[in-house]
């Protein structure tokens, strides 16, 4: 008799391993200096995305058909130090193991098809790129941290998935090489995953060091998805929630890491909407999902989740409203439902059911955006050639609720919203010109000594800085 | 004569000094370069003959001509070390493997060799005493070429006749006083705030070859574990290490995100990543230390591929200022990836072989203390934005254009596929490298708590 649960663990292993394959297929050519064609990398692509969605979407029906809810497909340990010793031995393993359950299997499914779809039009889009084959490279990338996340049982594996996307993604903001806005903004990307990703990092060794193990059913409990019951205490799940929530802000673009979302949009469109639109904008409520029994254990985590949520949502909503690219304000649209995401999980601790809630919120909303980014270009031309046809601009309703405001309140809400908050000059005025400034004067100070104990001339003793975040060098005085 | 009793590592460095000889008599550039590359792959062939002799038989004595003259064996292996001593040799091969034909003409390959070798007896002994005298001899080949090349000389002088001071004194005394200036020795040696500026001025003033060889195999951390660990003192003095490492780490992790200059901004990354590996040695716990042991070659290889990458855009572009976006990727993209990829696996980046010995080492800080740990990940992901940051304003802007092929060449794309296949093969199959750097930290405790 065939072992559905057999069949259905085979099913996950391509699953997971489909992506691999994938960047290994693109990317060992590229190490090697050869360059694929433009036939190969879509065919490669677009066979092997459809191969994981196929497997993707039988893992359910057979764990329908199995009656099973949970399946889990382990590849063992990545590394282990001293396993199956007693616990007055130092030991620490890192199991590569997945989980296919109620919340993970729908956002795979979800990404396969959205990923295919993406690698279609971008075939497309880029055809003839000097680039093309590199966006391939970095896409399979992006999907190969996109699963590796998403069904990761431990949190080790899923912070080695985190990392796949953000590095993928700031390489993507900084796809148009020859300009220099896109490095300069995929650079401000960066950091702030960097932020996030350190977040993450530190929350899986606090929770490996507190429990011993960094599975999620040694954290979550057995029962499935969104049943689990953790065995911290609610301070130890106050703490690591925090972290996992400043992982999820930087991910996610929360308040108030909000600024990189539209310096994002200056990569190309196809992985602006995978990116910003629909798979990494989503990930931080997806991480604070999968660790749903952390805000029901603490109704502090709880409270500080649905007020960021409600306070990113208000702000999404001001400043898309000011929006002068579609694009820009497509990411804050969906943002803005990123935030009410965020507010029905806070909610999940005194119902659980928002957060099925919001798992269907958050695959709607990834679904909707993808469509809208991909139909933007085309969009604009439609709306051109409609008002060419009728020799005059089409009406355009205002739906802004603060219209009835006073009008100073309009004007300062506009400024804000068109400066985005100042959440970037705060961010860079308190926190990154002070410490660049610091390090420049301490490089000031050592080449001094050096030039001192070297007995070189006064004047080759002074470095020339470049700011990161402005194309001209700053002066020496340190002085932005 | 049995394979095992083969004096392999004496054969090794006596290859390296006869290749000096060779190759110092030789005014071609070219043809010196490819002596020393036969030379070079003759050493590095018998360092692995002599890790596979241990690994074939670990209670082996060979017998050369050091142990027939002193009465004692000299270059020997243990747990520690044996892995290290061909990753030495490996880094010598690559390099010069990696020395574009513009670098041949003012590269000395007669003192890469007399340094290959050094270095390699360096790491195959155990006893502090011919330890401490390697380490002596080890400071002169910098000091020659800043010299041949007639740039300042004072840093480096005052900093290296620190370090004799200290090691000398270190040796003459005893007990705490001892491990004090051992201590001392050691941090100075890792480039240690405030003492680091030698590394620096190295960086700027001599080859770039040179410096990454002295610098990139973290010297000092073997040193810290041959002659500090084994002495029996109090814990402030290991801590200490750690403190001034962690110190270190993050600073230089700050300064690399300011630095105006390529040799600089790699000087400051090198700095960070060998303090953060003393860092580990502080902690002394099993997992920690196998954390230290196991980034400490992988971060050589990566910090060795990270610089011999700076090195091949050198010899095309000239010294690089980080002053501008310098749009260099359509100019040569091989060297663009290379770049990412060993910058990457610098950092720890998931797949690279330094991904799971910094979980190890942080997981092994936060245990004992969680400041550290903090510290350990917050240096980590400065140096990930100096690293990216680097490489978006080397790469991206206007392309450069250039009348004559900029392109990679046989020898370097071959030097950076073995680099790269063993960043990967490091990242993805672990097991090996960690349960070896298990062994070697159980071995180094354990000898700790005997003594």
């Amino acid at each position: 008799m065939l072992d559905l649960v057999w069949l259905a663990k085979a099913c996950g292993k391509v699953v997971v391993v489909v992506p691999f394959v994938l960047l290994a297929c693109l990317g060992l050519p590229a190490l090697l200096g050869i360059s694929l064609a433009e036939r190969t990398v879509n065919r490669l692509s677009q066979w092997l995305i459809t191969l994981g969605f196929l497997a993707a979407l039988a893992v359910p029906a057979l764990m329908l058909a199995s009656d099973s809810d949970h399946l889990l497909v382990s590849f063992g340990n990545w590394i282990a130090i001293n396993p199956g010793l007693d616990t007055d031995h130092e030991h620490y393993h890192f199991t590569v193991e997945f989980e296919f359950d109620r919340l993970s299997v729908p956002l795979t499914i979800v990404s396969f098809a959205l990923c295919g779809t993406i690698s279609g039009f971008a075939a497309r889009y880029l055809h003839r790129e000097p680039g093309y084959n590199r966006f391939f490279v970095l896409f399979s990338l992006f999907l190969a941290g996109m699963m590796t996340t998403s069904l990761a049982n431990t949190i080790e594996t899923l912070f080695a998935g985190w990392e796949l996307v953000g590095l993928s993604s700031a390489l993507l903001v900084a796809f148009y090489l020859e300009r220099v806005a896109p490095a300069r903004n995929g650079l401000q990307v960066w950091i702030i995953y960097r932020i996030s990703d350190a977040a993450l990092l530190l929350a899986a060794v606090t929770l490996h060091h507190m429990t011993g193990e960094g599975d999620f059913d040694q954290l979550m409990g057995s029962d499935p998805w969104p049943h689990g019951q953790t065995s911290l205490t609610e301070w130890q799940a106050l703490v690591i929630g925090l972290l996992l929530l400043i992982a999820a802000a930087g991910k996610s673009a929360l308040i108030p890491f909000s600024g990189w979302l539209p310096r994002a949009m200056e990569g190309p469109t196809p992985s602006s909407a995978i990116f910003y639109g629909a798979l990494s904008v989503h990930l931080g409520a997806f991480l604070l999902l999968r660790t749903s029994p952390l805000i029901a254990a603490s109704v502090w985590l709880a409270v500080t989740i649905l007020v960021l949520g409600l306070l990113t949502a208000l702000y999404a909503y001001l400043v898309g409203a000011v929006q002068t690219d579609i694009k820009s304000a497509l990411a804050f649209g969906a943002l803005t439902q990123v935030g009410v995401i965020l507010i029905e999980i806070g909610l999940g601790h005194w119902l659980p059911f928002f957060w099925y809630i919001a798992l269907t919120h958050l695959l709607g909303n990834a679904l909707l955006r993808t469509l809208q980014f991909i139909r933007a270009p085309s969009l604009l031309r439609d709306y051109h050639d409609l008002e060419n046809a009728i020799g005059k601009r089409l009406p355009r309703p205002s739906t802004v609720p603060v219209a009835v405001a006073p009008r100073a309140f309009q004007i300062w809400l506009y400024r804000f919203a068109l400066e985005r908050g100042y959440l970037d000059a705060l961010l860079i005025d308190y926190l990154v010109a002070p410490f660049l400034s610091l390090f420049r004067w301490l490089d000031r100070l050592e080449r001094r000594w050096v030039g001192l104990l070297n007995q070189l001339p006064a004047n080759r003793r002074e470095p020339t800085h470049i700011s990161s975040w402005s194309n001209e060098p700053t002066p020496v005085s340190g002085q932005r | 004569m049995p394979f095992t009793s083969i004096p392999w590592l004496e054969l090794a460095v006596a290859v390296g000094l006869l290749g000096t000889l060779v190759v110092g008599r030789l005014r071609d550039p070219l043809t010196a370069a490819n002596v020393c590359l036969a030379f070079v792959s003759t050493l590095l062939t018998l360092c692995i003959a002599a890790w596979v002799a241990f690994a074939v038989d670990p209670t082996a004595s060979p017998q050369g001509v050091l142990t027939y003259l002193l009465g004692r064996p000299v270059l020997m292996l243990d747990e520690l070390n044996a892995p290290l001593v061909p990753g030495i040799a490996l880094l010598h091969w690559l390099t010069v493997l990696a020395t574009a034909r513009t670098k041949m003409v003012r590269f000395s390959f007669s003192r890469l060799l007399l340094g290959a070798a050094i270095r390699v007896a360096t790491f195959a002994c155990l006893a502090p005493v011919d330890l401490a005298l390697l380490l002596l001899i080890g400071v002169l080949p910098p000091y020659l070429e800043l010299r041949a090349r007639k740039r300042p000389t004072g840093v480096y002088l005052l900093h290296m006749g620190l370090f004799i001071a200290l090691l000398l004194g270190g040796l003459a005394t005893s007990g705490t006083v001892s491990a004090v200036l051992l201590m001392a020795a050691v941090l100075l040696r890792s480039g240690t705030f405030p003492l680091h500026v030698w590394v620096t001025d190295l960086f700027e003033n001599g080859s770039f070859g040179t410096a990454l060889l002295t610098v990139a195999p973290i010297t000092g951390m073997y040193a810290a574990l041959r002659l500090v660990l084994p002495i029996p003192t109090p814990d402030w003095i290991l801590q200490s290490i750690g403190a001034a490492s962690l110190c270190t780490a993050l600073y230089a992790a700050g300064m690399a995100l300011v630095q105006t200059e390529a040799r600089r901004f790699f000087a400051f990354l090198v700095l960070s990543h060998a303090a953060l590996v003393l860092v580990g040695m502080e902690l002394h716990t099993t997992i920690s230390l196998t954390g230290a042991l196991a980034l400490w070659p992988s971060l050589a290889l990566s910090l060795v591929g990270f610089g011999l990458t700076l090195r091949a855009l050198e010899a095309r572009f000239d010294r690089l200022a980080l002053t501008e976006y310098r749009g260099l990727y359509s100019s040569c993209p091989p060297l663009a990836v290379g770049f990412l990829l060993t910058g990457l696996a610098c950092v720890g980046f998931p797949g690279t072989s330094g991904f799971l010995a910094s979980e190890l080492l942080i997981d092994g800080a936060l245990t004992v203390n969680p400041i550290v740990g903090i510290t350990v990940v917050i240096v980590a992901a400065l140096n990930g934005v100096a690293v990216l940051r680097v490489y978006l304003l080397l790469f991206t802007g206007k392309p450069s254009t250039s009348r004559v092929s900029l392109h990679i060449t046989p020898r370097e794309q071959t030097a950076f596929l073995i680099l790269s296949a063993l960043i990967l093969l490091g990242g993805l199959l672990p097991q090996f490298a960690i349960s070896n750097r298990h062994q070697a930290a159980e071995m180094t405790l354990a000898q700790r708590a005997t003594q």
